[in-house]
């Protein structure tokens, strides 16, 4: 046994970090560290930066100009960029799409889209979810009927996330309403500026536009943008879904969360004294920080069982039940540390670019709406039930 | 980074696992557990046969194993085997004498000799620094005064490792043969078929040799202990959890295994996350212990202790409960292995400190820190 990093792999970890402190503006990871929303152009601006390095999607092959990370190294540039506070990149078209056109997708495919992904040419969303297809997603509706070397789609999508800046959409639709539901479901990209493309925002309990609804009416798109083969979308999204699930739990993330709120719970006072000597407190907090030690440490498990070939499987769904629990309660102990100043709904939320002086402390504003829009971790990627439906029959043979 | 077991280490928990299940029974641990010695003196001999005593301690002593690593690998082999001996006070007195009086440790090895640690007293709780047990020095020797409460497998010990303030204020170890005058062992069985005695010591004359050395020694001691006792309980949840899955595919309710109920199924899965994270809290806390190396700056390793003793005290009681929960009214019977595996997972917490007394500790050294 030995829970040390080779030093390979801690020189590699020496490299991110030399970059971070040097590539990464002080601008973007302010924001990030303070719980702020990027805009549009601010988390182009840090992809182009990245994509300067090669280190854009570092987990695809060589060939298609990624780095070929092993999954040890993918973990740390994880850890090390959520600490240095660097902007999330956005997943969808490089690690939820490319590898499965990467797997499926034709030599034409290959190589118009991932070279446009590389360069930031397009913005991805995902198209998945339907009013009536959530966690039950072979429910899929929208339709797409062949017509000629195109495809008519017609339905609706919701919870696109970010779909208000994309332009392009990769999202299952049916070709076929015989047999079984999962057999009629095929996987095609649309391009959202198309005629009959619709987008429209859902304002989330934080106030904040995350997430839409697109609607498609006899919107046409050529048969080209099929991936694979006509009603196979549903193994290549579940392919997708088993992808890069060691980031699940989020260790990163929750380890800046947790530095953030203790910065918090010491300026912040209570009774006379900073709240981080409160008793009870201090309990929370060191309850919280413990389980994020241990489920550190199972991913590192993880990870090890991963680099020695063996896949991630449905194990990582459990990295997503402790992660997604461990950020919400960091969260929500932010929203109890800063007591009253909790209630202001901030300006900044309701008018983008607001100049106007923070109401309370001015790390209070972002921390009720972040605590509020973090509710979604135990709801999306497949709810904190479901994951546990897919643990009961994958690992208990229940 | 590797979480696989040495081949030396996994071929001794492969020998002790077989071990046990071929060899030691439930029902063996009952009767041991009905009177003194309180536990099975020919299980005893045979763990020292098969290297598990030795496995506790360096080489230097005699040993050939000992370090974190090798005691989270035997103690969990124990736990799944719900194993009822006194391994773990042997390892901590063994611990003390390693400073104190590596000369004993050849009887201790060869299971000879047992000696146990006596160092809480019933109103200092979890705290073993608060001593009410007196030692006077009369210049040929020691007299010690005072009462030690629950010291596990007291009446199995040759000897006793008694803490014990001077007329200084200064609080020493002492070495108490148990058959020495005014030595009284009250010994009873546990709520968990182990098996823990109440000491009282009565003007116990002692010779000069019989300090061993300051309080602090007993630190790495009681370190070790904690360690062994995380360790323990991990396999107790590994072993429930097996039980609790195989009841919930066999047994049958409304014509189908009640493993077929998603009520069920998620609180299976919650068990499941719950002992993963006992894992890796054993794992860290064996870490912090070797990359301390026997140091002197011992807050990392205190701290990641507490953290695994906070993490296996309260999930380990947890999954005892939902094991018996979900076993039903057959949960509830003692002819039911499964019951004494929970309830021993529910006492470990009440030994060297529970959960609440852990997680004070770790947030006293996280402000430390």
């Amino acid at each position: 046994m030995d829970l040390s990093f080779s030093p390979e792999e801690q020189a590699f970890r020496d490299e991110v970090r030399d970059f971070l402190k040097s590539e990464l503006p002080a601008r973007l990871s302010d924001k990030v560290r303070t719980g702020k929303h990027l805009d549009k152009a601010e988390i182009e601006e840090w992809q182009a930066i990245l994509s300067r390095k090669g280190w854009l999607a570092p987990h695809w092959p060589k060939e298609y100009g990624g780095q070929g990370w092993s999954v040890v190294q993918r973990y740390l540039y994880d850890i090390e960029t959520s600490q240095a506070h660097a902007p999330h990149v956005v997943p969808f078209g490089l690690s939820m799409l490319a590898p499965v056109l990467i797997a499926f997708g034709s030599q034409e495919q290959k190589d118009h889209w991932l070279p446009r992904m590389l360069n930031g040419d397009d913005w991805w969303c995902q198209g998945y979810s339907e009013p009536g297809a959530g966690s039950d997603l072979a429910n899929v509706r929208t339709a797409a009927i062949r017509d000629g070397d195109e495809y008519v789609v017609n339905g609706q999508k919701t919870w696109t996330t970010l779909g208000q800046h994309a332009n392009m959409m990769f999202c299952l639709v049916r070709t076929d309403t015989d047999g079984p539901r999962q057999q009629g479901i095929s996987f095609l990209l649309v391009d959202m500026e198309a005629p009959g493309v619709e987008v429209r925002p859902i304002i989330t309990l934080d106030g904040g536009h995350e997430v839409n609804e697109v609607f498609f009416t006899d919107v046409r798109v050529p048969a080209e943008n099929l991936v694979g083969e006509e009603g196979r979308g549903w193994t290549y999204a579940k392919y997708l879904l088993t992808y890069e699930r060691t980031s699940m739990a989020a260790i990163g993330s929750s380890k800046a969360g947790l530095a953030w709120l203790k910065s918090i719970a010491r300026a912040e006072m209570a009774n006379g004294k900073p709240l981080i000597e409160d008793a009870l407190f201090a309990a929370r907090l060191a309850r919280v920080e413990i389980e994020l030690a241990n489920l550190e440490t199972t991913t590192l498990r993880v990870v090890a069982s991963a680099a020695q070939g063996g896949a991630p499987g449905a194990e990582s769904s459990i990295l997503k039940i402790k992660g997604s629990e461990i950020r919400q309660e960091i969260s929500s102990l932010a929203r109890r540390a800063i007591g009253p100043y909790a209630q202001p709904f901030p300006p900044e939320i309701d008018v983008e670019g607001s100049n106007e002086p923070a109401i309370g402390p001015d790390y209070a504003g972002v921390i009720t709406p972040n605590y509020l829009n973090l509710r979604k971790l135990t709801i999306f990627g497949g709810s904190n039930e479901i994951q546990k439906n897919i643990i009961s029959k994958a690992v208990l043979g229940l | 980074m590797d979480f696989t077991l040495s081949d030396d280490r996994q071929a001794l928990v492969d020998v002790l696992g077989r071990f046990i299940r071929e060899r030691y029974t439930l029902a063996l641990r009952h009767k041991a557990s009905q009177d003194a010695p309180g536990h099975d003196q020919a299980t005893w001999q045979q763990l020292a046969e098969i290297g598990v005593i030795g496995a506790l301690f360096d080489e230097e002593f005699g040993g050939f194993a000992g370090s974190p690593y090798d005691l989270i690998a035997i103690f969990e082999t124990l736990g799944h085997g719900l194993v009822s001996e006194p391994v773990m006070p042997v390892l901590m007195a063994g611990t003390i004498l390693e400073q104190a009086r590596p000369d004993l440790l050849e009887d201790i090895i060869a299971g000879q000799s047992i000696v146990v640690p006596a160092l809480f007293e019933a109103g200092g709780r979890y705290d073993h620094t608060i001593i009410q047990t007196r030692a006077v020095n009369t210049g040929s020797g020691f007299t010690l005064d005072g009462s030690k409460a629950v010291v596990a497998h007291a009446e199995a010990a040759n000897a006793l490792i008694v803490s014990a303030t001077d007329e200084s204020g200064s609080a020493g170890l002492y070495l108490v043969p148990t058959d020495a005058e005014g030595v009284f062992i009250r010994g009873y069985p546990g709520n968990d078929g182990s098996r823990a005695a109440e000491i009282s010591l009565t003007n116990v004359a002692l010779d000069e040799g019989a300090r061993l050395g300051d309080i602090a020694l007993a630190d790495a001691a009681i370190a070790k202990g904690r360690l062994a006792l995380c360790a323990e309980a991990l396999g107790i949840a590994e072993w429930l959890k097996t039980a609790t899955l195989d009841y919930l595919k066999t047994r049958v309710q409304f014509g189908k295994p009640i493993g077929s109920n998603q009520a069920l199924q998620h609180r299976m899965v919650e068990m499941v996350v719950r002992i993963e994270q006992m894992r890796s809290a054993v794992i860290n806390a064996a870490a912090a212990m070797d990359g301390n190396g026997g140091g002197t700056d011992t807050t990392a390793r205190d701290r990641a202790i507490s953290a695994a003793k906070y993490t296996v005290g309260n999930n380990g009681i947890e999954v005892a409960e939902e094991s018996i929960q979900m076993h039903g009214g057959i949960g509830m019977t003692m002819e039911l292995d499964m019951t004494h595996f929970a309830r021993r997972a529910v006492l470990i917490d009440h030994q060297l400190g529970d959960a609440d007394h852990h997680l004070a500790s770790y947030i006293a050294s996280a402000a430390a820190a």
